[in-house]
């Protein structure tokens, strides 16, 4: 017990805490953008995946770190902007444009970074973005380091956060994007054209999801290797209706989940002898499936999420 | 400009959608290859020519299109009745566990004859089971099943990992983590001699024909396609929803399922976490090429199969990496979605 307990008041659990939620925070919130608009985008997990690799491309090859963070937004929009062709303009199934999309950016983010960068025992690496600490609060006892010394993306995922959270709400704009996912032909009615309305939300989305894979490169990891999102994607996908698709609640969820996937590598150092490893490494899928069995009901969903719009026609 | 819905969707357009879709991702891919620095069409040669040019090479690329084609159709049975399983790759883990534990057990004293219908039973069951969770919650909670059968496969696959790692770990195996081998009479006879190619092949085809006798003939295909056309004007026609979708993922996670048992059974005789290179993503993209056709997905096998095994030759030969094949199959899952809506509608000025 007293493990467990020394376990939670360590400030390092909290810090890791912050920094596995980041890449949640950037993708979840992506994914709660597009489909306020009434678009899946099941891409994601591609999505982060291209971003991951060519923001340490971009590093890699000489570019700073905040310019590596903006190729990878740029690049993930492009991927939205594909997925807004496919399923807005020619109106194709979401699930399985964004199922395509996934399987072609991440066999293309696979492809790129082994043309670029040879097999090596070895894989080259970066000097990723260093944990700032904030003047003044991080002095605090406990506080400091556990919640005020981390990379700047995870000041900026929470600040993108609370901008989504205004601009959803508060804004004419965010209005018009909730029209366009819950009835698009009153939004058209309204004088609004719910297809840009669409488009938009779908290309500043992926972008986030571009920028939440590259915080893996960029500021969790220095290296990029294939496998390194491991269905964090899809866990966002699962933590948009356990957000009922608002930003606070996304930044909560991912939060929450970030703790206890922090907790399970810490429990694991202390149960390792007795409890295979593998069971510790299911519970972040496990927890998403209960999340989403617990929430779906409840939660509601954008009326016309899934639904293609074309003008004069139902 | 502006698109126009057909009247009706000329026949010839859709046979002819899959091959402009292939020929659409072959033509990207080549830029690709070029922006690589390779020749274009060289490297299509020596893809065929890897594929197929000799004796062990065909035999090979039919080797890989054997699990495809079982994928393939369990994506195509579950997404023509817009049952969104993309579990398949975990539930031919789970296959593929269950025939080596059942494989290695005290019921391996069992005649061939006997033992083997029942390990294909089994892994078939294994595969049902994990789709049937996600099913549930789809029906009982209302959770989309997308999500859940995906996350399920990384579930899967750490399961799998457990068991090889543990009870049932080979001792024999200096150390490597993998399962017990399945008793030799259990493995599957070889169709051609001094090949990998097995009789799971023509198990695969046998049962392409038969769902595809069973979506035509049998009043349960009627309402398969009824339950993905229009949900609930199926349940208006009197379609009993919950039970179709409870049939449809027990013949999908039992193909996915069976898939990994032949896997086992046929060319290795024992569990590895590398047992499929992503076999069930893979079945996801050849179901869409063939338009969710059970025969198509005989062909469409053939396609993906050649291109991964062509890969590898290609990319020795040329020294590109050999993920091109990844690349094109996915995009020809892209192509094929546009080539498909051009069949229902047209550009109109």
């Amino acid at each position: 017990m007293t493990a467990l307990f020394d376990i939670i008041a360590s400030a390092g659990l909290w810090a890791a805490v912050l920094r596995i939620a980041t890449p949640l925070i950037f993708g979840t919130l992506g994914a709660v953008l597009s489909e306020r608009s009434g678009v899946l985008n099941l891409g994601i997990e591609g999505i982060m995946t291209f971003g991951a690799m060519i923001g340490w491309l971009a590093v890699f090859n000489g570019a700073d770190l905040w310019t590596g963070l903006l190729v990878a937004a740029l690049a993930g929009g492009l991927f939205g902007l594909l997925h807004a062709l496919l399923t807005v303009t020619l109106g194709l199934s979401q699930h399985v444009t964004g199922l395509g999309i996934t399987l072609f950016a991440s066999s293309l983010s696979y492809f790129i970074f082994r043309l670029v960068v040879p097999l090596a025992s070895t894989p080259p690496t970066i000097v990723p973005f260093q944990p700032i600490a904030i003047p003044g609060l991080s002095d605090l006892p406990f506080f400091g380091p556990a919640l005020l010394t981390q990379t700047p993306p995870t000041y900026l995922a929470i600040v993108i956060a609370a901008i989504l959270a205004y601009v959803l709400f508060r804004t004419p704009l965010g209005l018009a994007v909730r029209m366009a996912g819950e009835n698009p032909h009153a939004a058209e009615a309204q004088g609004l054209n719910p297809v840009r309305l669409r488009y938009g939300a779908i290309v500043v989305g992926s972008a986030l999801m571009g920028m939440g894979g590259a915080f893996l490169t960029l500021s969790a990891f220095n290296s990029f290797f294939p496998t390194m999102v491991q269905g964090r994607g899809w866990i966002c996908i699962a933590l948009v209706v356990f957000a009922s698709w608002r930003p606070g609640r996304a930044l909560l969820g991912a939060l929450l989940f970030a703790f206890f996937d922090a907790f399970q590598l810490r429990l694991q150092t202390v149960l390792g002898d007795l409890v295979p490893y593998q069971i510790f490494l299911m519970i972040p899928y496990i927890l998403s499936i209960l999340a989403l069995a617990v929430m779906a009901r409840r939660a509601r969903v954008p009326q016309a999420l899934m639904q293609p719009y074309r003008r004069g026609e139902r | 400009m502006r698109l126009e819905r057909r009247d009706h969707r000329p026949l010839y357009l859709i046979l002819l959608a899959p091959v402009l879709a292939v020929v659409a991702a072959l033509a990207i891919a080549g830029i690709l290859i070029a922006l690589a620095g390779a020749p274009v069409l060289e490297a299509y040669w020596r893809i065929l020519a890897s594929a197929f040019g000799t004796r062990l090479a065909a035999t090979e690329t039919l080797t890989r299109a054997t699990p495809l084609m079982l994928t393939g159709l369990a994506a195509a049975v579950a997404f023509r009745a817009r049952l969104w399983n993309i579990g398949a790759e975990g539930q031919f883990y789970l296959g593929a566990i269950t025939v080596a534990a059942l494989g290695s057990s005290a019921l391996s004293a069992l005649p061939a004859p006997l033992l083997v219908p029942v390990l294909f039973a089994g892994g078939a069951v294994a595969g049902m089971l994990l789709l049937l969770l996600p099913l549930w919650l789809r029906l009982r909670f209302s959770v989309d099943e997308v999500v859940t059968s995906l996350l399920l496969n990384f579930v899967a696959v750490l399961f799998v990992s457990m068991l090889i790692d543990g009870v049932l770990k080979d001792p024999l195996a200096f150390g490597w983590p993998q399962s017990l081998p399945v008793a030799d009479h259990a493995q599957l006879p070889k169709l051609i001699a001094r090949s990998r190619l097995h009789i799971g092949l023509a198990v695969a085809v046998a049962v392409a024909l038969g769902i595809y006798f069973l979506q035509s003939r049998t009043v349960f295909g009627l309402q398969s396609r009824a339950a993905g056309l229009n949900p609930d004007g199926a349940v208006f026609a009197g379609v009993p929803l919950a039970r179709t979708l409870v049939k449809v993922a027990c013949i999908s996670g039992g193909l996915a399922g069976l898939a990994g048992a032949i896997e086992v059974m046929g060319v290795k005789g024992y569990v590895t976490t590398d047992l499929s290179p992503g076999y069930g993503y893979s079945g996801i993209i050849v179901a869409m090429l063939a338009n969710l056709h059970p025969i198509g997905v005989i062909a469409a096998a053939l396609f993906t199969a050649t291109m991964f095994v062509g890969a590898d030759g290609m990319s020795r030969a040329l020294g590109i990496p050999t993920y091109i094949a990844d690349v094109t199959v996915a995009l020809s899952l892209l192509t094929m979605l546009v080539a498909l809506f051009f069949t229902q509608y047209r550009l109109r000025r």
